[in-house]
């Protein structure tokens, strides 16, 4: 897949109460969650997104709670992919299985600004920087992700193995 | 192979053979939990995957603890789908209203989660069972509703970081105190991906509680897992929440560590996490003087009859600052209950302090407690973040129950020795 979009540009250990504070996790709406993303970083924070845009982190992004809420508001703010230093493991983990694509770039990263055009690819593993006109090599996603994103998510990954033992 | 704790106990949930870090292994898990926040999307996603039932209904635990007593109207509906989603499945361990706790001071006191376990939560603070021994860990609420479903989950092996302590610990000087050094010393990325395993003379001088103190806020690390041997006291822990059957368990010696890390304790001061990360550690000294406007004493990190006891030995006989409100909750009822019949509520009551029931409620700017914009916190709970206990422009430091309870006290941040 490609994605192409403007880069917002966020710090260092942005955490799930940055990205969704806990006051907003009193509905599991994808829509509403997303108009409020990163209100514990900035209020009004989302109006500056438009559908397709990247967000790009600094290391350990997602450290905190176990909030699924999280990769939510991200989607739910239009925003279908993003591009940090490193992600907090459970994040990580929830971002492939809600269909929000993560991609690790260790410290790459600073290689992009506020503002910048991108282009992600995730197939040949390559980010390209349409302002500056560099080329950042990304880590290829893990197998066992692989493995969930080709079924479409883990809620279809386990609705099939659920089928297959005649479970459902 | 020399195993660490986290290849020792994943192995036994296997059926694959756990050769190294790394390694993606599919376990059978013990216990799977959720909270009134993550439960609801977790029942979305067990009812889109098609599940017709949990895979043990005594295997699944549901612990609505914190928006409870429900705050609002949309809090509400949301533990209403818990609870219809535990009544149609028939889950044992549901819990709201009278019975309930702080999850991770619930469990572990019910002998619901023990040594050896393999627990999932879809809450980052499950991690706190590795006081006990467990591989506990938190997960997003998919994960949790494939592992209600299916009884089992993937994990990638942790490379693991070694913690050794030594020496002796001073007066009111905590096991929190221990965690917040090391994570002052590696950072909140410190451990990212990874396992910590504890060891050393000073946490087997160490009470059960005050290394689930520890292993609790291994996430804030970044750690999976905060795990540490079992030894005759998590045993009669354990035995005494009603498990049986309890072995003690060690790392094997010539285990691999990815990194060691001493720390030694003897003459170390409390230690304070000041704004805005976990991180942000310094010797309570260093801070003395910064003014509070709040001070809560409890939560899944310090919530437990220890530190029940410990708060209210700096407390007895003394007023809280007429500027600060000081908010005690017991993390669980029995411990409630305990408290009581030690006096330690009327010793709260006495200085002045707002008790309240076991409930999550101020820790993550839920209810009960939230600051306004300026005010500033000191707090026995986990986390410092920006905005985490209210207004974006208030402040939480982070502290054990002794030093929270004595800047109650003085109205500002205070050694209790100082008092």
């Amino acid at each position: 897949m490609k994605y192409t979009g403007k880069a917002h540009t966020v710090g260092a250990n942005i955490d799930t109460d940055a990205i969704i504070p806990a006051r907003f996790l009193v509905t599991t709406d994808e829509a509403q969650l997303g108009a409020n993303c990163m209100e514990g970083l900035e209020a009004g924070w989302v109006r500056r997104v438009s559908p397709g845009d990247v967000l790009v982190a600094g290391p350990n992004f997602g450290c905190g709670s176990s909030r699924e809420h999280a990769p939510i508001a991200i989607k739910g703010a239009g925003i279908p992919v993003v591009v940090a230093h490193s992600f907090a493991r459970i994040f990580y983990r929830n971002g492939f299985n809600m269909g929000l694509v993560l991609v690790e770039i260790g410290d790459a990263v600073e290689r992009i600004a506020d503002g910048h055009e991108i282009e992600v690819d995730t197939d040949a593993g390559v980010i390209r920087n349409l302002t500056t006109g560099e080329e950042i090599v990304c880590r290829p996603v893990p197998p066992s992700m692989q493995e969930i994103l080709d079924a479409g998510g883990l809620v279809d990954y386990v609705r099939r193995r659920l089928e297959a033992e005649g479970r459902v | 192979m020399p195993r660490t704790l986290a290849h020792k106990i994943l192995q036994a949930a296997t059926n694959e053979e756990i050769r190294e870090d790394g390694q993606i292994v599919r376990c059978r898990v013990s216990m799977v939990l959720a909270n009134d926040i993550t439960a609801p999307l977790a029942i979305k996603s067990f009812r889109a995957m098609g599940a017709a039932s949990v895979f043990d209904r005594d295997r699944v635990a549901l612990v609505c603890d914190h928006f409870t007593p429900n705050k609002d109207i949309d809090s509400a509906e949301q533990v209403k789908v818990v609870r219809d989603f535990a009544e149609r499945q028939r889950i044992t361990h549901y819990y709201e209203g009278g019975n309930v706790g702080v999850e991770h001071a619930l469990l572990p006191e019910l002998g619901i989660v023990g040594p050896g376990d393999v627990v999932v939560g879809a809450d980052s603070h499950t991690c706190t069972y590795g006081g006990l021994g467990a591989f506990a860990t938190g997960m997003g609420s998919t994960d949790i509703a494939a592992a209600m479903a299916l009884g089992e989950t993937w994990f990638k092996v942790p490379p693991t970081i070694r913690v050794n302590v030594d020496g002796e610990m001073g007066n009111y000087v905590q096991g929190k105190d221990i965690m917040l050094r090391l994570i002052g010393e590696i950072g909140v990325a410190g451990a990212l991906y990874r396992a910590l395993e504890f060891g050393g003379p000073a946490i087997d001088a160490l009470s059960v509680e005050g290394r689930m103190t520890i292993a609790n806020m291994a996430i804030e690390a970044g750690g999976k897992v905060g795990l540490f041997p079992v030894d005759a006291k998590t045993i009669a822990y354990a035995e005494a929440a009603g498990r049986s059957g309890c072995e003690e368990m060690v790392p094997d010696p010539g285990a691999h560590y990815e990194r060691v890390v001493d720390i030694d304790v003897t003459g170390m001061e409390p230690q304070v996490a000041c704004p805005h990360l976990p991180d942000n550690v310094k010797p309570v000294s260093v801070v003395t003087g910064v003014k509070v406007h709040q001070a809560v004493i409890g939560s899944c990190t310090n919530g437990r009859i220890e530190d029940m006891r410990e708060a209210a030995a700096v407390l007895k006989g003394r007023k809280v600052a007429r500027s600060v409100r000081c908010i005690v909750l017991p993390a669980t009822p029995g411990i409630w209950r305990q408290a009581l019949k030690e006096g330690l509520i009327a010793i709260f009551m006495d200085a002045g302090c707002v008790v309240g029931p076991p409930t999550c409620g101020p820790c993550l700017g839920g209810h009960m407690g939230i600051l306004a914009g300026g005010e500033r916190a000191i707090a026995t709970t986990n986390r410092n973040f920006r905005g985490r206990m209210g207004s974006l422009e208030s402040e939480v430091y982070l502290a054990n129950p002794a030093v929270a309870a004595a800047s109650a006290v003085a109205g500002e941040i205070l050694h209790p020795a100082k008092l």
